[in-house]
């Protein structure tokens, strides 16, 4: 139970600030320059809602973000459920849990153009590892087969990010209390019990943060995708990022550029909302106690 | 001898340990193996020269060059490079876990006018493009004299670590029973005090794992790194975009800033592994 | 409901090197109350883990009713626990709790459904039965923890690690109510760990006291409070404890300074030497018209229904429970009076013999 206490506002003032300081002021800027067109820095006219008119209606707009869409949440249904069962099954303590650790945190560590590099040779089955076993097991080229340039971004989203996830759930498993164990041992529990009685429900603030990290990070997805098939083949591969910035890069048009973040931006900002808001759904019911 | 002695020579029985089903340890470490492939992969790259990698498919190099690390190690732009990135991602994470922990257990204890919107206001920095704050924060940063300083970077990466810390501390502060934190004020403690000798032991897994999370987010972020800086505080995701020239790519050196990089994220979560596998420990007040 | 029997239980968490308890053996009836009171560290929850089956002593045997149980871990032992915060399946429903031990032994609906109203009935919780525990408050939430001990009728014995440590300062007098009457009804044989004296002293029929990884003294409250064997009982119980007044004994006199305050008395013949008077502030009067051993009141303290006079004796503060309408000031000098009966004398912090007071 949360006691009401405004002094509160001193403890989280300098979050505040700071955040304030490195997100709004800049945001102000980008809004400035997304409702005027730029011909020349000399010669600005104030356009208005035209680019965000144009951008709900561009069809490959439209059908990038769907990609997007798709594709986080493929991503989120093999990354939570492999996360949490690699969580699982990690060592506990000693030097093995030490060793784990690292282990798992290494794809997390990378510089996402490195991992794009490695996996582009890697995947390739003339000269790559990778590609070169898969090619025994069935066709496999994702230079020119869309399935196989989408099947190869999502397994490097996978092989990228779901040590977070595994992260996450370790440190949230390490933190109940072994009486939470003790008790279900006594109440003879079988282990798919604990887990669902003990573990699962402990674990619900950590996915939330795990599932809602994931999506939009993966909805938002570039560098990899960028180095590895370029957005291809075709536009198998174009989320919304890449057409974004091929826009903005292509056709340097600040104005149109600028516009486009912004609505990039906004619609992130909802689908954070409406996500956020379904999944504290539980807590909120849960602010009244008997007295 | 004592009596305890004597006892103990003669029947000491091991304290029963409960583990986990045995096949589960073999199935973890096979994961891993595995998912290492591609590291593997990328050392292995390190270590090939540049035409063979796009040459030849190889698992065990035909021929080997260390041209690569040769570079890395003396050409000042890479060792600089390396150390401008740990410099910023180092000061990032402290002063985000510092900044995040007394705002988090604010979120988590006290209810306080606009509180909900404020964060989920925070969370929404999190979650921005980068790719949105480049153009203002080039300017910005200008503006301020923190262009082409690690400084800068360190606090321009605020942007989206001190969220981040803030909602993982919330959710792990709320794991702990506020009956601590009261039985702890009538102790006597003073709230300092409290936080800083029985609170913060309860929640080191939190902390560990968000040290981690900022130093990792910071050290792999590439368009702000090199959008406020040029020359002096050029972040290392920065200079290996140098690679890349109009001759092609250098696959080697690539590869091999690519090993570099991952040392220091190694040694990050190695020094904050005890905090994470501990976890709870609650303290007898 | 069992007889507990502990042989020679000790415990090392680090292979010997030190041990957390002491090689010890006690043995307590079926349907006793026992209360294993100490400070920090002394070796209380070691003890409970080890009855309870969470710890493999290190050496020794445990047996229920005859049984030995050593071997068998947590779950075949088939004991209830309650721990220091209430341990709920958040997700579920009070009643749901409640059935959840039963569920997993297999037992039908009916005979769950059963159960869980009676225990529910005894525990006062029945129209809470179909809330989330997370709304409940803690001492409640506490009282569905051990309803799931309960609705298990074969449980040999209840342990109780500090139960009281989060419940809110004006319910944790009802709830240790609640507990002393469930026994009362119930009669399980059940184990409580505590360092809250009044707690051990109103819960229990028999505390051990403990400190350091030894048994310092068993018996019933009344019996330390009486007659502490250990300068450390005498200390640890009491609010406030034992007062410790150096002093000697010279063939059979005992002496406080150059004051002989009487002569010793006990079974065995207590040697010459320095001893510790040990003398509870209830059973130590001062008064300024005998004569004795003289000290000088340094502060008075009000405490409701009676006062603590602190005085400066020979070899520091002394305190002396007086009624409340006592007219002592501080400053005044006066002398101690000790009780005929409850005055002793310990050497090596062990009790060694009583005084038989001079006059008395």
């Amino acid at each position: 139970m949360k006691t009401r206490n405004n002094k509160a506002w001193f403890l989280v003032l300098p979050v505040i600030l700071v955040v304030a300081f490195t997100a709004l002021l800049p945001l102000m800027t980008v809004a400035n320059y997304a409702i005027q067109d730029i011909f020349s820095p000399d010669n600005r006219l104030f356009v208005g809602m035209k680019w965000f008119y144009d951008i709900t209606n561009d069809p490959l707009i439209i059908s990038a973000f769907q990609r997007s869409f798709q594709f986080s949440i493929q991503a989120l249904l093999i990354q939570i459920p492999l996360g949490i069962a690699i969580a699982r099954i990690m060592p506990k303590s000693g030097w093995k849990a030490s060793a784990a650790l690292v282990a798992v945190s290494i794809p997390l560590i990378i510089p996402f153009n490195v991992i794009g590099s490695t996996w582009l040779i890697f995947s390739r089955k003339d000269i790559g590892l990778g590609g070169y076993l898969l090619n025994k097991l069935f066709d496999f080229d994702f230079t020119s087969d869309p399935k196989d340039g989408w099947g190869l971004i999502l397994a490097v989203d996978v092989w990228h990010w779901t040590p977070l996830v595994t992260l996450l759930v370790y440190a949230g498993l390490r933190s109940i209390p072994p009486a939470y164990y003790q008790a279900a041992a006594i109440d003879g529990a079988s282990p798919f019990a604990v887990f669902r009685y003990v573990e699962l429900p402990k674990l619900r603030r950590v996915l939330l943060i795990a599932l809602l990290l994931r999506f939009m990070d993966s909805f938002m997805i570039y560098t990899e995708p960028f180095v590895i098939t370029g957005g291809g083949p075709g536009d198998a591969t174009t989320f919304a990022s890449i057409l974004l910035t091929n826009i903005a890069v292509g056709q340097f048009d600040v104005g149109r550029a600028g516009a486009y973040s912004l609505i990039f931006f906004i619609i992130i900002q909802i689908m954070s909302f409406l996500f956020y808001t379904v999944l504290t759904l539980q807590d909120r019911e849960e602010v009244t106690k008997t007295k | 001898m004592s009596k305890s002695e004597s006892l103990i020579k003669g029947s000491f029985s091991p304290q029963k340990k409960k583990r986990s089903l045995p096949w589960s340890g073999l199935v973890f470490w096979l994961v891993i193996a595995i998912w290492m492939v591609p590291v593997a992969w990328l050392i292995l790259m390190s270590v090939r020269p540049s035409a063979d990698i796009l040459g030849a498919f190889e698992i065990i190099p035909s021929r080997f060059t260390f041209d690569g690390y040769r570079d890395f190690f003396l050409k000042e732009m890479w060792y600089k490079a390396y150390l401008n990135s740990l410099t910023y991602s180092t000061l990032n994470t402290i002063f985000s876990v510092t900044l995040a922990l007394p705002a988090a257990y604010a979120f988590s204890r006290f209810s306080f006018a606009g509180d909900k919107h404020l964060f989920f206001w925070l969370l929404t920095n999190r979650m921005a493009p980068a790719a949105v704050f480049l153009l203002p924060f080039y300017n910005m940063y200008n503006a301020v004299g923190l262009f082409d300083k690690t400084l800068g970077v360190a606090v321009a990466h605020m942007l989206f670590n001190v969220p981040l810390a803030v909602w993982i501390l919330e959710g792990f502060i709320s794991g702990i029973p506020r009956q601590v934190d009261e039985t702890a004020a009538i102790d006597g403690y003073s709230l300092p005090r409290f936080f800083i000798m029985i609170f913060l032991p309860m929640i080191r897994s939190g902390i560990g794992v968000t040290a981690f999370f900022c130093f990792m987010f910071s050290w792999v972020e590439l368009l702000i790194a090199r959008t406020i800086t040029s020359t002096d505080a050029k972040p290392i995701s920065a200079a290996m975009t140098r690679t890349v020239s109009s001759a092609g790519t250098d696959w080697t050196l690539l590869s091999t800033a690519g090993v570099m990089t991952i040392i220091p994220g190694v040694l990050a979560i190695w020094f904050v592994r005890k905090y994470i596998a501990k976890g709870f420990a609650l303290g007898r007040v | 409901m069992a007889e507990i029997r502990l042989e020679n239980i000790g415990h090392s968490y680090d292979q010997g090197a030190t041990f957390a308890l002491n090689p010890i053996s006690l043995t307590w009836k079926d349907g006793d109350a026992i209360a294993l009171l100490g400070p920090s560290g002394c070796g209380k929850t070691t003890l409970l883990n080890i009855i309870s089956g969470l710890l493999t002593p290190s050496v020794g045997r445990v047996y229920f009713d005859g049984v030995d149980v050593t071997d068998l871990d947590t779950a075949k032992r088939n004991v209830a626990q309650v721990f220091q915060f209430p341990v709920l399946y958040d997700t579920m429903t009070v009643r749901e709790n409640l059935a959840f031990p039963l569920k997993n032994r297999g037992l039908s609906k009916d005979v769950t459904a059963t159960r869980v109203e009676e225990v529910a009935e005894l525990l006062g919780i029945t129209k809470y039965l179909d809330t989330r525990p997370l709304k409940l408050r803690s001492d409640l939430q506490q009282l569905v923890s051990l309803g799931r001990g309960l609705v298990r009728r074969d449980v040999p014995a209840i342990l109780f690690d500090e139960p009281l440590t989060v419940i809110d300062q004006n319910f944790k007098w009802t709830l240790r109510g609640r507990l002393k009457e469930l026994h009362n009804l119930t009669r399980y044989s059940l184990v409580y760990v505590t360092h809250d004296q009044t707690e051990a002293l109103t819960f229990a029929d028999k505390v051990v006291v403990l400190n350091q990884g030894n048994v310092v003294q068993t018996g019933s409250a009344a019996d330390l409070f009486l007659a502490p064997e250990d300068e450390f009982v005498g200390f640890f119980i009491g609010s406030p404890g034992m007062n410790f007044i150096d002093g000697s004994v010279n063939n059979g006199s005992v002496n406080i300074g150059s004051t002989v305050i009487g002569t010793t008395s006990g079974d065995k013949p207590v040697a010459n030497g320095n001893v510790r008077i040990g003398i509870r502030p209830e059973f130590l009067a001062v008064s300024s018209t005998s004569s004795g051993v003289n000290v000088k009141i340094s502060r008075v303290e009000h405490r409701g229904g009676y006062k603590l006079v602190h005085a400066d004796g020979p070899n520091g503060n002394v305190i002396a429970k007086v009624d409340s309408n006592s007219s002592l000031d501080a400053g005044k000098t006066v002398q101690l009076t000790f009780h005929p009966e409850r005055t002793y004398i310990y050497r090596d912090s062990k009790l060694c013999g009583s005084v038989n007071v001079k006059g008395a």
